[in-house]
C-alpha cells in the first residue's frame, strides 16, 4: 500500500510537470487556433538562453551573488522570449492568417526546426546546468502511518507548487482582465473579434509571450532536474497526449490530464511495465489518449466540436 | 512553342484518359524513366548511387506515400516513420524466418504489414481529425519505437537489438553494386508510382480528395469516410512500409529502431510540404531537395565560411541545417502552399504561352 501511494504521488508531481508544459500549447490554442508544435522547442530555447545567462551575467558585471543572478538571467530569458513571440508573429503567423489549422500546425513544426537550430548555434549545444537552488533531498511523510513512510522528492514538491501558482495567475488572466477577455474573443472569432475592434497581431505578441513565460518556467524546472540538453524538446512530444486527454481550449484540463497522465504512466510502467518488458510509458501516455479520444474527440474539458458545411 | 496541346485531338475515350493525354508530357516522362535506367547508371559514380540517387529513390517512394494519406486524402499523420519501421522489420522477419522467399515477396510482405499496422493506427482518424489526429498518429510512432526496441521475437533475438540483411538477390541475380541496388529500388518506385498516379485519379482517388476538401459535405454526397479514410491509410502505409523495408534491405544494410524516429516521420512530411501536397510530382521534388540540402550544406557551408575566414565546425553546420529546414518550411508555407510542384505548373504554364505572353 505505501509502495503504491508512493508511485502515486509520484505520478501525480510527474503530472504536474507535465500540465506546466501541456500548459503553454492550450494558451497558444486558445487565443489563436494554433497548435504549436514549437512549445518544446521554445522550452529547450528559454532553458538554454536562461542557463548560459547565469553563467555569463557574473562573468560580464561581476555579481556574485547567486540568487540576484539567476533573477537576472530570469528576466533576460524573458525579455528574449517575448523577442522571439514577437519575431514569429511578426515574420511567420502575420503572413498565414485565416489559414487553415493544418497549415498552422506546419508552420510550428518549422518554426521549432528553426528554434532548435539558432537557440543550438548561439548558445551552444553541451549539456548546461540550471540552478534554482531547489532542495534535492528527499522528504519521508506519513511515518505513522504506514512502515518506512512514503518517499517524496522535495524536488518535485516545489515544482508542483510553482506550476499551480503558475496556473492560478493564468485563469484569473484569463477570466478576470480585459486582455484575458481580448484573448478570447480571438479564440472563439479572429474576424468577429478584429470587427470589434481588437488588434490580431497584439493578441498574438501577447499570448505568444506568455507562453514563452510559460515555456522559460517548465524549462528552468525541467532543466534543473535533467539538466538542459536537447533531449528537453522531447519533453513537449511527452506531453502533447496531456493536451489532448484535457481538451485544447481547456486550462484546467490541462491539469488534470497532466495529472491523469502523469499517474497512468507511473503505475503501468511499475505495475504493467515488467511483464512486457519495460519502457512502455512512452507509448502509454499516447494510447490511453488515443483510446480516451474514441469516446470523447474533444478531450475532457474541450469545447464540443461543431461540424459545417 | 514546344510544350503545346494544340492539334493534339483525341478520337476514343480511351485516348482521352490516358495517364498523360498531352504527347510532350507522355514522351517527357518517358524520356525521363529511359535515362534514369539507362543513361544514370553509365555516369554516375559509386558514391553518387550510394548518397544521393539511391536515398533520393527511397525517400521518394516514401514521401509518395505520405502524399496519398496527407496530399490527397488530408489526414495529417506524424507516424510514417512508424510505417517504415513496420515494413523494415516484417520484410526482415519475413526474409529471415522463410529463407526460401524471394526478396521481392518479403518487400511486398513488408508493405502489407505496414498497411495492417497502418489501418490499426487510422482508426481513430474515424472519430478525430486535423491536430487530434496528428497526435494520434504520434502514438503508432512511438508504440513502434517500442515494440522494435524491447519485444526480441520481432529482431530475430539479435543481442545488439540490431537487425541486418545480406545476400539480397533477385531470381539469382545478386545485388550487390550500387547500380542493381539502383535499379531495383528504380523499378519499384516506377510500378508503385504509375499505381498511385492512376490511383488518386479514379474513383477513390476522388474520395480521398472530397474527405479531404471537406468531410462533412463529402459524407453527404454519399462518400463513405471510414472507407475512404481507412484505404487511404492502408495505400499509404503499403507504399510507405515497401519504401521502409528498401531503406533497411537496400539503403542501410543493418539497422536498429532509430533508424525510423520521429525524427524521419517529420523529415517525410517536410517532403510533402516542401514538394507540394496533394501531387505525385512533388514528393519527387520533395524527396530531392530534402535528400540532396544536408549533402549541398555540407559541401558548401565550410567553403563559404573560409570565404569570411569562418571556420563552420560539423555542429555548425547540424545546426545550419536545422535553421534553413525550418526557414524553409515556414517560407514554403507563406508563399507557395503548394509547394515546388506548384512552381513546376506554373512553370509549365508559361511554356505554353512562350515565347507570346498572352
Amino acid at each position: 500500500m505505501a509502495f503504491f501511494l508512493e508511485t502515486l504521488l509520484g505520478g501525480l508531481m510527474a503530472g504536474m510537470l507535465y500540465s506546466l508544459v501541456a500548459l503553454g500549447f492550450v494558451l497558444i490554442y486558445k487565443a489563436s487556433g494554433v497548435f504549436n508544435f514549437a512549445q518544446g522547442a521554445m522550452v529547450l530555447f528559454a532553458a538554454l538562453a536562461m542557463a548560459r545567462f547565469s553563467e555569463w551575467i557574473p562573468l560580464w558585471t561581476g555579481i556574485a551573488n547567486p540568487v540576484l543572478t539567476t533573477f537576472m538571467a530570469f528576466v533576460v530569458a524573458a525579455v528574449i522570449m517575448f523577442v522571439v513571440a514577437w519575431l514569429i508573429e511578426r515574420l511567420a503567423l502575420r503572413h498565414l492568417v485565416n489559414q487553415e489549422g493544418t497549415t498552422l500546425l506546419m508552420a510550428t513544426l518549422g518554426i521549432s526546426y528553426f528554434l532548435d537550430g539558432i537557440g543550438q548555434a548561439i548558445f551552444g549545444s553541451d549539456i548546461y546546468k540550471i540552478d534554482i537552488g531547489m532542495p534535492k533531498e528527499p522528504i519521508l511523510i506519513l511515518e505513522q502511518m504506514f512502515e518506512g513512510g512514503i518517499l517524496i522528492n522535495k524536488e518535485d514538491l516545489y515544482a508542483a507548487l510553482i506550476a499551480a501558482v503558475l496556473v492560478t495567475m493564468l485563469s484569473v488572466f484569463f477570466q478576470r482582465t480585459a486582455t484575458g477577455r481580448a484573448l478570447r474573443a480571438v479564440a472563439d472569432d479572429h474576424q468577429a473579434a478584429q470587427s470589434i475592434g481588437i488588434a490580431l497581431n497584439r493578441i498574438w505578441v501577447i499570448v505568444w509571450s506568455v507562453a514563452g513565460v510559460v515555456a522559460l518556467v517548465a524549462g528552468m524546472i525541467w532543466g534543473s532536474k535533467l539538466g538542459v540538453q536537447f533531449s528537453l524538446t522531447t519533453v513537449a512530444l511527452r506531453a502533447l497526449p496531456v493536451v489532448i486527454l484535457g481538451g485544447l481550449t481547456s486550462v484546467p484540463g490541462a491539469i488534470i490530464g497532466g495529472l491523469i497522465i502523469g499517474v497512468g504512466e507511473k503505475l503501468s510502467e511499475v505495475f504493467l511495465g515488467p511483464y512486457v518488458g519495460g519502457g512502455i510509458e512512452i507509448w502509454f501516455a499516447y494510447v490511453l489518449a488515443l483510446l480516451f479520444l474514441l469516446v470523447r474527440p474533444q478531450g475532457l474539458f474541450g469545447e464540443k466540436i461543431i461540424d459545417r458545411v | 512553342m514546344i510544350y503545346r496541346e494544340n492539334g493534339q485531338f483525341k478520337t476514343s475515350y480511351r485516348a482521352d484518359q490516358q495517364i498523360f493525354p498531352i504527347a510532350q508530357d507522355r514522351w517527357g516522362v518517358l524520356l525521363i524513366i529511359a535515362a534514369a535506367f539507362f543513361v544514370v547508371p553509365l555516369v554516375g559514380s559509386d558514391y553518387m548511387f550510394r548518397a544521393i540517387f539511391i536515398p533520393f529513390l527511397i525517400m521518394s517512394l516514401a514521401a509518395l506515400g505520405v502524399n496519398v494519406l496527407v496530399g490527397y486524402c488530408g489526414q495529417i499523420s506524424l507516424g510514417s516513420g512508424a510505417f517504415m519501421a513496420v515494413g523494415a522489420y516484417a520484410g526482415f522477419n519475413f526474409f529471415v524466418r522463410v529463407p526460401e522467399l524471394p526478396l521481392l515477396v518479403s518487400l511486398v510482405m513488408g508493405g502489407i504489414c505496414a498497411s495492417a499496422f497502418g489501418i490499426l493506427f487510422g482508426l481513430p482518424s474515424l472519430r478525430v481529425k486535423g491536430l487530434y489526429l496528428a497526435v494520434a498518429t504520434l502514438a503508432a510512432q512511438f508504440f513502434s519505437d517500442w515494440m522494435f526496441l524491447r519485444i526480441k521475437w520481432f529482431t530475430n533475438d539479435s543481442p545488439s537489438g540490431s537487425v541486418s540483411v545480406s545476400g539480397l538477390q533477385i531470381m539469382g541475380v545478386p545485388l550487390e553494386t550500387p547500380v542493381a541496388k539502383y535499379w531495383l529500388c528504380l523499378s519499384i518506385l516506377v510500378v508503385l508510382g504509375l499505381l498511385a498516379k492512376n490511383l488518386v485519379r479514379s474513383a477513390i482517388g476522388r474520395e480521398w480528395m472530397a474527405i479531404r476538401d471537406m468531410d462533412v459535405a463529402a459524407a453527404v454526397i454519399g462518400i463513405r469516410p471510414m472507407y475512404a479514410k481507412l484505404t487511404a491509410f492502408a495505400v499509404s502505409s503499403f507504399v510507405i512500409g515497401v519504401a521502409g523495408a528498401l531503406w533497411g534491405f537496400v539503403y542501410l544494410g543493418a539497422w536498429e529502431p532509430a533508424a525510423f524516429s520521429v525524427e524521419m516521420s517529420f523529415r517525410l512530411l517536410f517532403m510533402v510540404i516542401i514538394g507540394g501536397m496533394g501531387s505525385i510530382m512533388g514528393s519527387f521534388f520533395g524527396a530531392a531537395f530534402i535528400v540532396i540540402l544536408p549533402i549541398a550544406l555540407n559541401q558548401f557551408l565550410p567553403v563559404l565560411g573560409s570565404l569570411f575566414g569562418v571556420e563552420i565546425s560539423t555542429s555548425g553546420i547540424s545546426h545550419a541545417e536545422l535553421i534553413i529546414f525550418g526557414a524553409l518550411i515556414v517560407w514554403f508555407l507563406i508563399v507557395e502552399p503548394h509547394g515546388l510542384a506548384k512552381l513546376w505548373a506554373i512553370g509549365k504554364q508559361k511554356m505554353r504561352l512562350w515565347p507570346f505572353p498572352h
